[in-house]
């Protein structure tokens, strides 16, 4: 579709603080589009929870965002160690994340099965050593 | 509720200062973020004892009104900045977690979902 929006952001793997700031621009101009606010919602907390993952799992790496009209198309991508185990990954409670994560508020393992709540497709592509590829689709009320 | 009553049920200390008239229908009380953005609930406050940016964060994503800092924690100033661009009214409270969502609950504060 050629009417789509694009979006492009680096997510930097070193700052834990500044995760959450691509989503929140997300958010931001998907307010200003006039999109309804439960799609916003679904599609800011989704991507945050990715994005921070993207930080805690591997170092860091890039969000592509693609806005129709009737869906926002999120792809995440990473070149960190990969998910060993997808299935496991999705399981409520289940966590890789480092100690000082939870510290922070997060590594409840809940992560993934957060995203796949909030999205209506969710595809995960993930290559132990090169990295890791999330897709994920909202559909959304026409502005 | 509105955000004022919040603060006064809880004889709190604004640190930065939204919408105190913005209305309050429920509220979660959380130390682990992923928790908070597991249940959407609209015009929620945000008792936390935990203080760091990404709990700002986890309010703007959920589009929380106001933030209630339990047990008398301070948050540092980029805590404060970010808020501030966000809108979000920070409030602090000497109550501990369990008293604070007490307080508010027995004031008619729900936690908006069904067991």
């Amino acid at each position: 579709m050629s009417n789509a929006i694009h979006l492009h952001y680096d997510v930097s793997g070193e700052d834990f603080t500044r995760a959450g700031e691509a989503s929140g621009a997300v958010k931001k101009t998907l307010k200003k589009l006039g999109y309804n606010s439960d799609a916003i919602r679904r599609v800011a907390i989704a991507m945050y929870e990715a994005e921070i993952n993207m930080v805690i799992h591997a170092d860091g790496g890039f969000v592509d965002i693609d806005i129709y009209p009737d869906r926002v198309e999120v792809l995440l991508s990473d070149h960190g160690p990969g998910i060993p185990d997808v299935e496991k990954a999705m399981q409520e409670g289940f966590s890789t994340a480092p100690d000082n994560v939870r510290t922070l508020g997060f590594g409840a393992g809940m992560g993934l099965p957060n995203i796949k709540k909030y999205t209506d497709d969710m595809r995960i592509e993930t290559t132990i050593g090169v990295g890791t590829n999330l897709y994920l689709t909202v559909i959304v009320n026409q502005p | 509720m509105i955000v004022k009553d919040v603060l006064d049920i809880l004889e709190g200390e604004i640190i930065c200062e939204g919408d105190l008239d913005q209305e309050i229908k429920t509220a979660c009380g959380s130390d682990m973020m992923s928790d908070v953005l597991a249940f959407v609930k609209d015009q929620s406050v945000l008792l936390t004892g935990l203080v760091n940016p990404q709990v700002v964060r986890t309010a703007e994503m959920m589009d929380m009104a106001c933030i209630v800092f339990v047990r008398g924690k301070m948050p540092d100033e980029s805590i404060i900045k970010l808020a501030e661009t966000r809108g979000i009214t920070l409030i602090k409270t000497r109550f501990r977690m369990f008293t604070a969502c007490g307080l508010l609950y027995t004031n008619g504060l729900s936690g908006g979902t069904k067991v």
